[in-house]
């Protein structure tokens, strides 16, 4: 019977990423994917005609250029169209808007504090300075501080070297980034509320803690990491949703001779004398490989689809100890017309770009308080886009999609699991909140997504569904993702690799993980890696 | 929860949304440059349209070599700082010791964070005992607030409150006492008075960005284009002419004068570090005064000066040849990279091959001999690469008597 020379559990981004570069190595790739469709949280699927929506994953930052380039995923469809900055509504009947535009942008702050406008300029400087101390670090395997192997020692000098690059005071600094909360740290340049909800949000998406909590304000230089075209810190629309980065990395995939199996779940992975075999899909048949890559996340790679007495129990507590919370929902909304907002100009770019509601660091937290008593936000925290402003395809003329990205929504609901009641009182806190500002904004909808972190879960296969496969604080970080000793894309189980956002660099559709670990299974298997560019410079 | 609150209906906050609709602001001169602008070269300065010329950039650089020119100075960013404690609260955030500055005086100054590196250069307008304008290229409201805190002072930005005119060139004089400000002859360098204006107040300084005689004028904004028609009235017999960026620029060069984040970087834009200065390494050492008592970095100048940590040194060169070195490398024995040009030009005055250049101590420092500079000249889509000997030489480049002449020349 055929065995592949490797088979890819999970049809996500980073499974995909993984098995491009696995197959242009001359391997024989095999990418399994459950669903009928592949795109894992990067998916757009027409559930209503006419309408494309980005289901789960909505705006696009942080995908590596030099993926793009490599695979050749603008041959496959694959456009990115930065947006026009956005806004965070007031209660009071007005807004605070982010401009592109420099000079803009400060007199947008200063109509609410002349001294936060010009604050805006340190922080930014810093905040750039950290991410061009991390962003080298997305593309190269995380070092294992426990081992003598040249390697590692050669990479934690590189850590070392970078780190003993920066200043004193940047120094201070990037521990205090590691480690602070968002509200802390945004106390350090801002005092006007707004503004600091502002840049706050960045800080907590995705992520089981609120502004207040310490580590947060890692989670902030994570978003702003990417680039768009070269625009660091920009983010964009993958035109024709997020399910556009999936198609051309499928389309790439199988334009280089891989192989896809939609419908096809994985129930277990074939363990043979401690060593990945193949794998066994839920109907009981079974395939062979040489070795074994999962896509899924840490939790549902080691706990479900590998037998625990393969693993050794450290391994096993800590994988089980991995954070990794359910704290969000979505809702995708197909409009007949754009919703008006009467706070904002008709002709503002803030239609073009991304829009909240939370003005005020208080109201975040609380948001939060609902999450730890088990409930969803009564008031709740929305990353609100209208991508079909700037791409035409997703929508008939006239007519648009909204993503509302929702925070917070607990995994579990007082305890018990969702219900289908609990997922429309969950919707309604959203379509409420959006009405508060835009009168009639319920007559436009033609047709609504809802899904709460159950539907993420049993579609996806997030655990939990956590949109990072584990969280982004900083025990979870580097060579301590997903769990220290294991942080090089390897399990202890021979053959078997995991190549998923709960691998370093950690979440957000970046595909540097799928990338680090096809480099780490060349290395593994003395095969030259010519297809694989390395990291761009940051100068 | 939100749903309680009603959305309340627009305040004198939301009238100021629209600003986005506008992204380069005119200044209160915009009518008039408008109606002068023959070349429409437009570029931003601080989020204001400004004009790169006018209408002939090398000719408007001759007009403030040989009449007076007209330059509108309003986006600069402008302070106020009044109090008790002005003098105090100014002695510790700028470089020089401003109990020297009397009442009615102008001093150029620059201002480090606490780490010594520099966060601007500017000028200080000692408006009255307590009351002082400080203007620069950046902005620095938080700093000033920040460094106000324990002081009996009030700092308050004015940029668009206060419209701003630099009359430059032999007949600025002229223009002025023709203009009927009575008591401008009275003016020494550096020297500031008030004068009645259309009602109100203009404040007319004797300085400028051009190494020649000229003069400041701030006004309230209201006031602005009264201001400029009545210098553009009596200044018609003696040549008056509105200019753009490009000459004034010019002027500065052959002045020696630096610009902030072109020259040098400013450390709160600095996003590597090592792009960072201290006044020592961009000329403005001279500035620091140790005897006045505490000042914004001045332990860690001490220590670099101590330390010998002063990497850097900004200069004054000679070029041989005619053809500009524009952001030239620097070369010690045509081999070794010492440093960059941050400007350059042929200057019609000095009739020398001038520019103003960074250079990596010991170079420029101890060592000044040897130095090259390469010069990649496009021309016709082929570049002509010239390797060029430098010269250090003292700035200013040019030095004009006019400048400083008592009583000021009547052209």
């Amino acid at each position: 019977m055929k065995a592949w020379d490797a088979i890819v559990i999970g049809g996500g981004h980073n499974g995909l990423v993984n098995a491009c570069y696995l197959q242009r190595a001359g391997l024989d790739v095999l990418v399994v994917e459950k669903n009928d469709w592949v795109g894992g949280a990067a998916t757009s699927r027409e559930l209503t005609p006419g309408f494309l929506y980005s289901n789960c994953s909505y705006v696009c930052s942080l995908f590596r250029p030099e993926i793009m380039r490599d695979l050749e995923l603008p041959r496959f469809g694959l456009q990115v169209i930065s947006y026009e900055g956005g806004a965070v509504f007031t209660r009071g009947g007005d807004y605070l808007a982010n401009y592109r535009d420099h000079d803009a942008h400060r007199r947008e702050f200063a109509r609410f504090s002349r001294r936060d406008a010009e604050a805006y300029y340190r922080y930014s400087r810093d905040v750039t300075r950290q991410c061009r101390f991390i962003q080298p670090l997305l593309m190269r395997t995380a070092p294992d501080p426990t081992s003598f192997r040249p390697r590692d020692l050669g990479e934690l000098l590189y850590l070392g070297k970078k780190f003993a690059g920066l200043s004193a005071e940047e120094m201070a600094l990037t521990l205090r980034f590691w480690t602070m909360s968002i509200s802390d740290f945004l106390d350090e340049y801002f005092e006007t509320d707004v503004i600091k909800a502002n840049f706050a949000l960045s800080g907590i998406i995705g992520t089981a803690l609120g502004p207040m909590s310490p580590g947060t304000a890692y989670v902030l230089l994570h978003h702003y990491m990417g680039e768009v075209d070269g625009s660091v810190g920009a983010w964009g629309y993958a035109r024709g949703g997020m399910g556009a980065v999936t198609r051309a990395l499928a389309a790439s995939f199988q334009a280089s001779g891989g192989t896809i199996r939609t419908g096809a779940e994985v129930d277990q992975v074939l363990v043979q004398r401690g060593k990945a075999k193949g794998i066994v899909l839920a109907d009981g048949e079974e395939i062979y490989g040489k070795l074994v890559v999962s896509n899924a996340d840490v939790k549902r790679t080691f706990l479900k689809l590998v037998e625990e007495k393969e693993l050794p129990d450290i391994f096993l507590r800590r994988v089980k100890n991995f954070k990794i919370r359910g704290s969000s929902g979505k809702v995708n909304i197909a409009l007949d017309s754009l919703p008006e907002f009467p706070a904002l100009p008709k002709d503002s770019p803030v239609y073009r770009g991304d829009m909240h509601f939370t003005d005020s660091m208080e109201r975040m937290e609380r948001a939060y308080d609902d999450w730890k008593t088990g409930r969803w936000s009564a008031d709740p925290f929305l990353d609100m886009v209208i991508p079909t402003t700037l791409d035409p395809t997703m929508a008939p003329p006239g007519k648009h999609f909204m993503s509302c990205f929702v925070q917070y929504a607990p995994p579990k609901v007082n305890g018990r699991d969702w219900t289908d009641a609990d997922r429309d009182g969950f919707a309604e806190s959203v379509i409420s909140q959006i009405a508060d500002y835009s009168p009639g904004f319920r007559d436009r909808i033609v047709h609504m997504e809802v899904r709460t972190p159950r539907e993420i879960e049993a579609e996806v296969g997030l655990t939990e569904g956590n949109i990072f496969q584990g969280e982004l604080t900083f025990d979870q970080l580097l060579f301590n993702r997903p769990v220290p000793g294991y942080a090089q894309y390897r399990s202890p189980v021979g053959g078997l690799y995991i190549c998923g956002s709960s691998t370093h660099p950690g979440g957000g559709v970046m595909g540097a993980p799928g990338r680090n670990a096809a480099a780490e299974i060349l290395r593994d298997l003395a095969k030259p890696n010519q297809h694989m560019s390395p990291a761009h410079d940051v100068i | 929860m939100n749903r309680q609150l009603k959305i309340k209906p627009s305040t004198a906050r939301t009238t100021a949304q629209s600003h986005f609709r506008t992204l380069r602001l005119g200044t209160p001169f915009q009518p008039r440059i408008e109606a002068l602008a023959r070349t429409n070269d437009w570029y931003n300065w601080a989020g204001y349209r400004a004009p790169h010329s006018l209408w002939d950039e090398e000719l408007e650089y001759f007009a403030i070599r040989s009449q007076a020119a007209l330059f509108d100075v309003s986006p600069m960013t402008k302070y106020r700082i009044e109090g008790k404690d002005a003098e105090a609260f100014l002695n510790r955030v700028t470089l020089r010791d401003v109990t020297k500055l009397k009442a009615g005086r102008v001093h150029y100054t620059a201002w480090c964070d606490d780490e010594g590196f520099v966060l601007d250069d500017g000028t200080l307008f000692r408006l009255s005992p307590t009351r002082f304008r400080l203007c620069s290229q950046e902005r620095h409201l938080p700093w000033l607030l920040d460094s106000a805190i324990g002081f009996d002072v009030t700092v308050e930005e004015e940029t668009e409150a206060v419209a701003g005119l630099a009359l430059q060139g032999p007949t600025s004089f002229a223009v002025l006492r023709d203009a009927g400000f009575s008591g401008v002859e009275r003016l020494k360098i550096f020297d500031l008075a008030d004068f009645p204006h259309d009602g109100s107040t203009v404040t007319i300084s004797r300085t400028g960005f051009t190494g020649d005689l000229g003069y400041e004028l701030f006004v309230p904004a209201a006031q602005a284009l009264s201001l400029w028609d009545r210098l553009m009235a009596a200044g018609e017999p003696r040549g008056i002419r509105a200019i753009g960026y490009t000459a004034l620029n010019r002027a500065r060069l052959e002045a020696g004068l630096i610009v902030a984040n072109a020259d040098f970087v400013t450390s709160e834009h600095a996003i590597r570090a090592d792009r960072l200065r201290m006044p020592d390494e961009i000329g403005l050492g001279f500035m620091i005064d140790l005897e006045k008592g505490h000042l914004n970095g001045r332990r860690a100048i001490l220590e670099a000066r101590a330390k010998r940590k002063l990497r850097h040194v900004l200069v004054g060169l000679e070029i041989e040849g005619n053809i500009p070195a524009e952001h030239a490398i620097v070369y010690h024995r045509k081999s070794q990279e010492v440093g960059l040009v941050s400007a350059a030009m042929w200057s019609p005055m000095a009739k020398r091959n001038i520019a103003i250049a960074s250079l990596a101590r010991p170079f420029g420092d101890t060592m000044v001999d040897d130095l090259w500079v390469e010069i990649y000249a496009l021309r016709e889509l082929q570049y002509q690469k010239l390797m060029k000997r430098a010269k250090l030489v003292p700035r200013p480049f040019i030095k004009l008597d006019r400048r400083t002449a008592n009583p000021p020349a009547d052209f």
